[in-house]
């Protein structure tokens, strides 16, 4: 099993420099032009399949848990494709209107068994870094303990805390506060 | 400008006076008097620091013999007499049109003490066969016409400017009667734009930044080893808050609490050996104790179901003080390390939090929101009487000087972070560093005996 994972590194590797060689990144677009220039380019080695355009990690050769995992996740139209719940000023009560959201994902982690998530909370700027650091956990842990009456299993819920590091909106409006008083839902196969 | 209008009256009534023996002129500043705006039902009224007098000493600081052969962006002097300008309780009598005065028989007391001198500093720079430099100072009592006190260092040229520090902190010790903070270092994180945060050391007047640490997610909460060769510090680079302590010297760095949950708010113990960090992977946010080199498990510090944060050790590390909301409001508290009865210690207003002792144990310095504003507070242990330092919008992290002296701590101005100062008594403000970037965080180290 040992040689096959190195195997397949090695062979990852070699198609990663093929198509970093044939491919010009982000990073190289500020390389040399000569050597552009130098390059064949009526002979590709590559099928355009074979481009990557971010960096890929050895990891990618892991079950591919992100295949498994229903769509729904991601889906639009799905109610699971929503994952911020905002909260009132100072209060970590999870409001009657995203109380559907939160029981979505309750059931979706008690239903399956490899669901991983991770509920991070946020404050708006207002007050001290560390206390809102607080605030926000407090924020997180509420809407953990909604989902944990649900039936989701507590070890695969994490709570975290961004307090106030985080804003999803920049400025001092009431507008802005409001948009950064929340938690957001961030699955492991995100 | 009110403050300089004083200052400018009161040197030319002393000067025409003539009383030179003693002269303490006197700054008024501090000790807000501005009127706060209308109170909300949840605010409440700042109770502001007097507003009060500084004396000053009045010391010449003459250009030190070969000092500019040493090739330093300022001058050894140059460095001293900013040093103690900066302090509030130092004026500089202007040298122009001196003499050069180099030895203790050179000094022109006559001319000095016609300028209003109390002190005047002489000294020297000079080249060693190995490289170095020989620097030596004499300070001199203008009055009595003797010494009270002269040193001299050996430093290479990089260390030039640090014994310039210890020079002025020498100074300082023989003139205002408690030990200087110049050669020290500050910490700090700064903003840039497009979200990149970097972790700063500098010396105490801001020379001298180094970046040990960049990352495109938040850093937090920088705190100082008590040796002051470590700083303990929160970072989201994890997608989630981890403590970590980092050696200045090697940049070598440990995740030493990185729970299930976040981590956060860490504080040194005296003797450096162990840090009280704020978990939640037992439930809310709550205080642990855990050994510094990450080792061991973490101990519960005190339980409750309500936030427990910021902790803060007292200088002999047998209590500590932190903020929680167990009645209702952020207030302040102190618990015994060993454990024992929770007390409350601040009791005006509805949000007081991020306390910092004082380093003799005896006052503390927090956040008090007053006046629609959160503004710097200092609060005796023993009087419990509260004073309000400053008027800033925004301001947070106030953190004691190493003597005690001044507050540093996070503000505004027009919109972006800087670094300020505060006299502990209010009177001596100052903006604390001018740099391009948004500068939040500030951490001041410990003095360092070498």
């Amino acid at each position: 099993m040992k040689k096959l994972i190195s195997g397949l590194t090695v062979t990852l590797l070699a198609l990663l420099m093929g198509a970093c060689s044939s491919t010009p990144s982000k990073e190289q677009e500020g390389a040399p032009v000569v050597d552009a220039v130098q390059r064949p380019i009526t002979t590709p080695k590559q099928p355009p399949v074979q481009v990557v355009q971010s960096p890929v990690t050895p990891a990618v050769i892991e079950p591919p848990t992100q295949l498994t995992g229903p769509a729904s996740l991601k889906d639009p139209k799905n109610i699971l494709s929503k994952r911020v719940i905002y909260f009132d000023y100072d209060s970590n009560l999870v409001k009657e209107e995203f109380r559907p959201l939160v029981a979505a994902h309750a059931k979706y982690v008690s239903q399956d068994p490899k669901a991983k998530m991770i509920i991070q909370g946020n404050t708006d700027e207002r007050g001290g870094r560390e206390y809102n650091l607080a605030l926000g956990q407090r924020r997180a842990d509420s809407v953990k303990q909604m989902m944990s009456v649900l039936g989701a299993e507590g070890a695969r819920v994490e709570t975290v805390s961004f307090g106030q590091e985080k804003p999803r909106v920049e400025g001092r409006t009431e507008e802005a506060f409001a948009q950064n008083r929340r938690a957001e839902i961030v699955y492991s196969t995100d | 400008m009110k403050i300089i209008i004083n200052l400018l009256f009161l040197l030319h009534f002393f000067s025409v006076s003539g009383a030179y023996a003693q002269i303490r002129i006197e700054v008024i500043g501090g000790g807000a008097t501005q009127n706060p705006p209308p109170l909300s039902a949840s605010d409440y009224p700042c109770n502001y620091a007097a507003a009060g007098s500084v004396k000053q000493h009045q010391v010449v600081i003459a250009p030190f013999r070969d000092e500019a052969g040493a090739k330093q962006s300022q001058s050894v002097s140059a460095v001293i007499a900013a040093d103690l300008a900066r302090s509030g309780l130092f004026k500089m009598v202007d040298t122009a049109g001196a003499k050069p005065q180099y030895e203790a028989e050179q000094v022109d007391y006559a001319m000095w003490r016609g300028r209003g001198a109390d002190a005047v500093v002489i000294g020297s720079v000079a080249a060693t066969a190995d490289g170095r430099y020989e620097v030596r100072f004499r300070l001199m009592d203008a009055t009595q016409q003797t010494q009270i006190t002269g040193l001299s260092y050996v430093a290479s040229a990089a260390q030039l400017r640090l014994t310039a520090h210890k020079i002025a902190d020498a100074i300082y010790e023989k003139l205002a009667g408690e030990p200087g903070a110049f050669a020290t270092r500050i910490a700090y994180v700064v903003r840039r734009p497009g979200k990149r945060f970097e972790l700063h050391v500098a010396d105490a007047d801001g020379f001298a930044p180094q970046t040990i640490l960049a990352s495109n997610e938040p850093i937090i909460s920088p705190k100082w080893s008590p040796d002051g060769s470590r700083l303990a510090y929160v970072s989201f680079e994890q997608k989630k808050p981890v403590v970590y302590v980092q050696s200045i010297a090697t940049g070598t760095r440990l995740a030493v609490a990185n729970f299930f949950g976040s981590n956060s708010a860490p504080a040194w113990s005296p003797d450096g050996r162990r840090l009280a960090v704020v978990l939640s992977r037992d439930g809310g946010s709550q205080m642990n104790l855990i050994n510094a080199d990450g080792t061991g498990q973490p101990l519960r510090l005190a339980a409750s179901a309500s936030i427990d944060t910021e902790p803060n050790f007292s200088p002999d590390g047998s209590a500590i003080l932190f903020t929680s909301d167990r009645g209702g409001t952020p207030q302040i508290y102190r618990i015994p390390v060993s454990g024992g009865a929770v007390q409350r210690v601040t009791f005006e207003g509805f949000y007081n939090i991020s306390a910092r002792h004082s380093p003799d144990g005896r006052t503390f310095t927090y956040i008090h929101r007053c006046g629609g504003r959160f503004s710097v507070a200092v609060q005796d242990f023993a009087s419990r009487q509260l004073q309000v330092l400053t008027e800033g919008a925004v301001d947070q992290s106030p953190v004691f000087s190493p003597n005690g002296r001044m507050i540093l701590y996070a503000s505004e101005v027009g919109g972006r972070g800087i670094l300020a100062a505060v006299s502990s008594d209010g009177r001596v403000k100052q903006r604390f560093t001018e740099s391009a970037g948004d500068i939040r965080e500030p951490a001041w180290g410990p003095i360092v005996s070498k």
